[in-house]
């Protein structure tokens, strides 16, 4: 366990506090309230206010079930564990009968929202070091994927000329609760690559962020909280993918799994443990991000679901 | 608390003396009773014993449908899955119905051991004339329900009215003939956790052999500080009578982490002697397929799904 656990849940608890405390350089919190107020009437400093990366589940940002954090850049960020992997996936799938029945204009419409928030996060995205391309980048494929929400139908479906007095249409599905595995080489960019067309077609999605990059992925799931999208459509966890993501894999609830993220050797184990349950895998070759994308990912998600009907005369 | 045995006998001789008794009972303190029960829910149960507890709390449910919309085909689908819940899960102790759909689930369930449980009385409202009320109950035990669910008389004892709950208690027990008469106090509607304790003791005074906490039919249902008031009630009423008394939360119970929770409950509170299918019950509907859920996660390791177990 702990080796699970990497530190010491009460250790990690601690230390958050005596870093908060050792912020109030020291006086008793008296004093230093009367030592802020003094300051921010003269105008001169104030106490920083730092921010707490949490957890992205059901639409709320809670703190990892087991307690566990550890440290990016000088920042406490949570760690999920498989617990709150579980309550992400019950989450995604509550969402999901919602979210597929939505329209498709509509959902166009809350994936085009998100692009409006992130455009106004994008000063937050570039001080956690995102270069402006991939920001400029990030933000005009959510606007790209938007625009598919209500054409990839036509692209995909259609009626089928069958030898019969039949009227048959295909039309795309979405697969339903899909686990995703964040890109590691590109923080904002990747992550929004995979994560907005497989929304942008109905399916939930579980999103392990990318172990190094979970400022970036806590801030887009900020962008997310405030841009109609329902709660558990999205829900990200940050920490370790290759203690979260075998849950995630075996997981009965769970339809797809896209391994964008995952290592080689990770991605076998995944890709065995998801032939459990039969989920649809995609286990994609390593990506330019900044290359047109193409329909790969959006129809990666769906099913095809053909009907025929007799026709009257 | 300090009643003698001789006391309990004719409490009920008297609008009088059952209300000094009822009012007499020592008042719960709700701050305590709520922290105890949260504190209680805390206890981690893991792996050998929660596959313990997984199989006894599926021994312990009353599989429940009590919907306008219910039909033979549900009833009997849902007596099949009492029967053979599946991945060799245990039977779960009864089938709880209403009266009408008693006779179909008394085709399916004969002879297996499983119970048959109807409500009656004018459920869940209880507000009909009591000669309905008694025949509703006669006729469910005619069609072979062998456990009936009664609702208590809320108007009546709200406005203090005691002994006419009780002694529509009394009839429906002599109503019910040899069946087993379950207790439904209606906790939801009972507004006080003084009211829960003095509605536990009349139930058990006038004879119930179970008392059940709610209908599930109003927004407020089983809460743990409610399931564990009424566990002390049955503890001191069996310390002072010799008689043991039954509990069965309803309603709200969803998930096997709640299950396990009332679990922790009996045990710290009635003792190990109510931790049987005889003696504490879940009426759920739900709950069930939670159960075995997390019965095949035990099993195989990974997070089970919906897609899995039956649809209810």
């Amino acid at each position: 366990m702990s080796e699970l656990t990497g530190q010491n849940p009460d250790a990690a608890t601690r230390g958050q506090n005596r870093a908060s405390r050792s912020e109030l350089t020291g006086q008793n919190p008296d004093a230093a309230t009367r030592g802020q107020n003094r300051a921010s009437r003269s105008g001169s400093s104030r106490l920083a206010v730092r921010k707490t990366y949490k957890l992205f589940i059901g639409g709320a940002f809670p703190r990892s079930e087991s307690g566990r954090t550890y440290v990016v850049n000088d920042n406490n960020v949570a760690l999920a564990s498989r617990k709150d992997l579980r309550d992400a996936v019950v989450a995604a799938r509550k969402a999901f009968p919602g979210w597929s029945g939505a329209t498709a204009y509509n959902r166009g419409q809350v994936v085009y929202r998100i692009a409006e928030m992130a455009e106004a996060r994008r000063k937050e995205f570039k001080s956690l070091g995102v270069p402006s391309d991939e920001v400029d980048a990030a933000i005009d494929r959510l606007v790209w994927y938007a625009g598919w929400s209500d054409k990839i139908a036509q692209v995909l479906g259609g009626a089928n000329p069958v030898a019969g007095p039949y009227l048959n249409i295909s039309s795309p599905e979405p697969t339903g609760v899909v686990g995703v595995l964040a890109p590691a080489d590109s923080a904002l960019l990747g992550l929004v690559s995979v994560v907005a067309p497989a929304i942008v077609t109905g399916n939930t999605v579980v999103v392990l962020a990318a172990e190094a990059h979970p400022l970036v992925a806590v801030t887009f799931a900020e962008a997310l909280a405030t841009s109609d999208v329902p709660g558990g459509v999205v829900n990200l966890l940050t920490g370790r993918p290759a203690e979260t993501a075998p849950w995630l894999a075996s997981h009965a609830d769970v339809n797809a799994l896209d391994l964008a993220g995952a290592a080689t050797d990770l991605a076998r184990d995944l890709e065995i443990a998801a032939a459990g349950t039969l989920k649809r895998v995609l286990r994609p070759a390593p990506a330019d991000w900044h290359a047109d994308p193409g329909l790969t990912r959006l129809t990666a998600f769906l099913e095809t679901k053909t009907v025929w009907h007799p026709k009257g005369v | 608390m300090t009643v003698s045995l001789a006391a309990l006998a004719d409490v009920a001789r008297s609008e009088a003396s059952l209300r000094a008794f009822l009012h007499g009972l020592p008042g719960v303190d709700k701050v305590g009773a709520e922290q105890r029960a949260a504190a209680l829910g805390t206890r981690s149960i893991k792996t050998s014993a929660k596959a313990w507890a997984i199989d006894l709390s599926i021994r312990m449910v009353d599989l429940t449908t009590l919907e306008g919309a219910d039909t033979p085909g549900k009833v009997r689908n849902l007596c099949q899955k009492a029967l053979n819940p599946g991945h060799g899960a245990p039977r779960v102790a009864a089938i709880c119905v209403y009266p009408s759909m008693v006779a179909t689930a008394h085709e399916a369930l004969r002879g297996s051991g499983v119970h048959l449980a109807s409500v009656a009385t004018a459920f869940p409202s209880g507000q009909a004339p009591l000669s309905v009320r008694l025949d509703d109950t006669r006729a469910a035990v005619a069609a072979g329900a062998d456990e009936i669910d009664m609702v208590i008389n809320r108007g009546a004892f709200l406005s203090g009215r005691y002994t006419e709950v009780f002694e529509e208690i009394v009839a429906v027990k002599e109503a019910c003939g040899d069946a087993h008469l379950k207790v439904i106090l209606e906790t939801g509607e009972l507004a006080t956790y003084d009211n829960v304790r003095r509605a536990s003791w009349l139930a058990m005074l006038a004879g119930g052999d179970f008392i059940k906490t709610s209908t599930g039919k109003v927004p407020v249902a089983a809460t743990p500080p409610v399931t564990m008031i009424m566990l002390e009630a049955v503890r001191d009423f069996l310390a002072q009578t010799g008689r043991k008394v039954g509990v069965k939360p309803a309603g709200g119970i969803r998930t096997t982490k709640d299950a396990v929770k009332y679990l922790v409950l009996v045990n710290e509170t009635a003792g190990e002697g109510w931790l049987d299918p005889d003696w504490f019950r879940f009426g759920a509907s739900t709950l069930l397929n939670d159960l075995l859920m997390q019965r095949s996660k035990l099993a195989t390791g990974h997070y089970a799904g919906p897609d899995y177990v039956t649809l209810d």
